[in-house]
């Protein structure tokens, strides 16, 4: 067997540097990292990324910043297994490798106008953080803005110094809801989908996003169609395990199509008819 | 070297042939290695086969039925280095390619298909540029079947059981002495120009070799499923909620052999091997497969594909209805080697007949042509 020496492989990585790190919770840590030169990523909302500890393995992660901040960017890790463990004990200063970013984000370029309701079940904030963040950077250019939030409990929620922001700002219309509490709360409990029915849109000019664990889409979506949201207005962020995030690998799989390539992030008249979409 | 019409059913032009002496054989394989490496079919056992390297001529298994595993192993290897790394100065890493020049023959029908689709999954955008270099440093020699190999195949139904191109040379045994072989590119010309062994095919081994074709057409006259080829992607239209896809999710153990042995099935993992001194190592692609639990699985724990029923279903529709959609080619060559490799004895040809008759599309002279 012989080796050749490549410069341009499909699986070449960029060096991040992390800048800043922040325990969000027990669980979650965010990171912000800087590639060579200060490039910018160059990504939509909605895209991911393929993060790599050499010796340890690489997984996608969705980015959690818009792409209007430049210069560097966020993402959002729990740990779970053995990769994001290892990448959770990472500080400010150390290294991380970096694909993409690929796949089919958020359509920003066709929401001018347009009012936009955020449905995010618990770590689906993640994704849709950065969506939201470039709505907020870009507030004049879209109608009214409804965020909907869901956790299990109140110590889960990410993000919580921008939740308050997003509660007192006047622009935006920011509602979260826990499925229990202690007597602390004053919030409300019950599941996402109690936020939805006291909304007030104009359905033919919304679009709805929607990003959180696999259970919630089919309850969430069928709150949104009794609203009269059109299908092609409805956008889902479904997560699948890439491996190469090349449209090769195959375990992103959905029935005829690959994740990596068609999604994340789809319309949902385009999977209402994958059966193993959702 | 006669130039004239091939006596196949494909009629591209002017077309090339040459013959070699069976007695002759052992010689033309000698010359090969002096040249390069080369890998063909071996005997391993009772009716199992295996591609492998080869120093003579006397070591290839030339009646042979499929491999047990096909020459896809030499396109994407079971095992592939991709990167080499060095993480004790933050993360460096050196992607590589590794390939092997060399002549593979001996390649039916149904595997030269099974190439043929592997090179349309990795030359679609995003392109796989390792497997599309490696490719190219392999030279192909086909080897037709005179007639069936054995029950399990299903090459008619997917019309594999005559050559279609991806091959630099293509041998027939004539049955007569002779091997007639079809010169397809020029770096097959070039070799067959290298070993000053090929006379040049007259009018009766062209003769021989349009007789022999028409004898196949009548072995290989009907469909080995009840269905027409066209009718195929019809019929997984309907079937996604069939009952038969229950009756497999009972059988199927969900070993992952069907998979393996598919010359079109090409999923992999991406792993990372550490060294002993957990600075430097390697990240290397490794086949996987639908079958298993985990290919489906996220973060969460959700598995998308659960059931090995679900699983299976996959496995199908990949070749049947996917691949059509996608690419209009069938991802099943008919080679038959996942019915063969089944332990629970799921068959290709009774799963598919099944499904026909479940849908009443049953027409027992499919592919009948008179």
């Amino acid at each position: 067997m012989k080796t050749l020496k490549r410069k341009d492989s499909e699986y070449e990585i960029k060096k991040g540097r992390i800048l800043r790190t922040k325990e969000i919770t027990d669980l979650e840590k965010l990171f912000e990292i800087v590639l060579p030169g200060g490039e910018n990523l160059n990504h939509e909302p909605g895209q991911f990324v393929m993060v790599s500890l050499l010796g340890v393995g690489e997984a996608p992660f969705s980015v959690s910043s818009s792409p209007t901040k430049l210069g560097s960017f966020e993402l959002v890790v729990r740990n779970v297994g053995k990769l994001t463990n290892a990448i959770n004990r990472l500080k400010a200063g150390d290294e991380v490798g970096i694909r993409g970013p690929f796949g089919n984000g958020f359509p920003v370029h066709i929401l001018d106008g347009s009012d936009l309701l955020f449905v995010a079940g618990g770590i689906g904030i993640v994704p849709l953080h950065s969506l939201i963040n470039y709505a907020i950077d870009n507030r004049r250019d879209f109608g009214k803005v409804n965020i909907l939030l869901g956790c299990n409990r109140p110590e889960d929620m990410l993000f919580s110094d921008e939740l308050d922001e997003w509660t007192k700002r006047l622009d935006v219309n920011f509602e979260c809801t826990v499925d229990r509490a202690d007597s602390g709360w004053k919030g409300n409990i019950g599941l996402i989908t109690s936020l939805i029915p006291g909304i007030n849109l104009i359905p033919e000019r919304t679009f709805a996003f929607v990003v959180g664990p696999p259970i919630m889409y089919k309850f969430v979506v069928a709150k949104l169609l009794e609203k009269e949201i059109p299908e092609r207005q409805i956008l889902i962020s479904l997560e699948r395990h890439m491996k190469c995030g090349l449209g090769k690998c195959g375990h992103c799989q959905i029935n005829g199509i690959y994740c990596c390539q068609e999604g994340p992030v789809f319309s949902y008249d385009k999977i209402k008819d994958m059966r193993e979409s959702i | 070297m006669v130039l004239i019409n091939p006596p196949g059913e494909r009629l591209v032009g002017m077309e090339q042939y040459v013959v070699l002496k069976k007695r002759d054989f052992n010689d033309f394989i000698a010359a090969v290695t002096r040249e390069q490496k080369v890998f063909a079919p071996v005997a391993k056992g009772y009716n199992q086969y295996a591609f492998e390297e080869v120093t003579s001529g006397n070591q290839i298994a030339i009646d042979y039925i499929p491999t047990i595993l096909p020459p896809k192993k030499y396109f994407m290897p079971q095992y592939e280095t991709i990167a080499t790394y060095d993480t004790s100065n933050g993360q460096n890493m050196e992607s590589v390619m590794e390939y092997e020049d060399m002549v593979l023959f001996g390649v039916h029908t149904c595997d030269l298909a099974g190439i043929q689709c592997l090179n349309i999954v990795f030359s679609q955008q995003p392109k796989d540029t390792n497997y599309l270099m490696r490719k190219n440093k392999i030279l192909i020699i086909g080897y037709e079947c005179n007639s069936y190999c054995d029950e399990y195949a299903s090459c008619r139904l997917v019309y594999n059981h005559l050559p279609n191109g991806g091959y630099d040379l293509f041998f027939t045994n004539l049955e007569n002495g002779s091997f007639i072989i079809h010169i397809n590119t020029l770096i097959g010309e070039e070799l067959v120009k290298k070993i000053k062994i090929f006379k040049e095919a007259d009018d009766s081994d062209l003769q021989m070799l349009e007789d022999l074709r028409e004898r196949k057409r009548k072995i290989f006259a009907k469909n080995e499923v009840p269905i027409e080829h066209e009718k195929i992607p019809e019929l997984f239209d309907k079937v996604y909620d069939s009952k038969i896809w229950n009756e497999l999710d009972k059988r199927c153990v969900a070993c992952g052999n069907c998979t393996n042995v598919c010359p079109t099935c090409y999923c992999f993992d991406v792993i990372d091997e550490p060294n002993l001194d957990l600075k430097t190592g390697r990240r290397y692609r490794r086949w996987d497969s639908c079958q298993n639990e985990e290919f489906a699985k996220v973060a969460g724990g959700e598995s998308f594909r659960s059931e090995r029923g679900a699983r299976q279903r996959h496995r199908y529709y990949r070749k049947f209805s996917y691949s059509i959609e996608k690419f209009s080619r069938s991802f099943c060559t008919g080679c038959g080697r996942c019915s063969r490799a089944c332990m629970a004895g799921i068959d290709l040809k009774e799963t598919l007949t099944k499904l026909v008759e479940e849908q009443g599309m049953k027409n027992p002279d499919a592919g009948y042509r008179g």
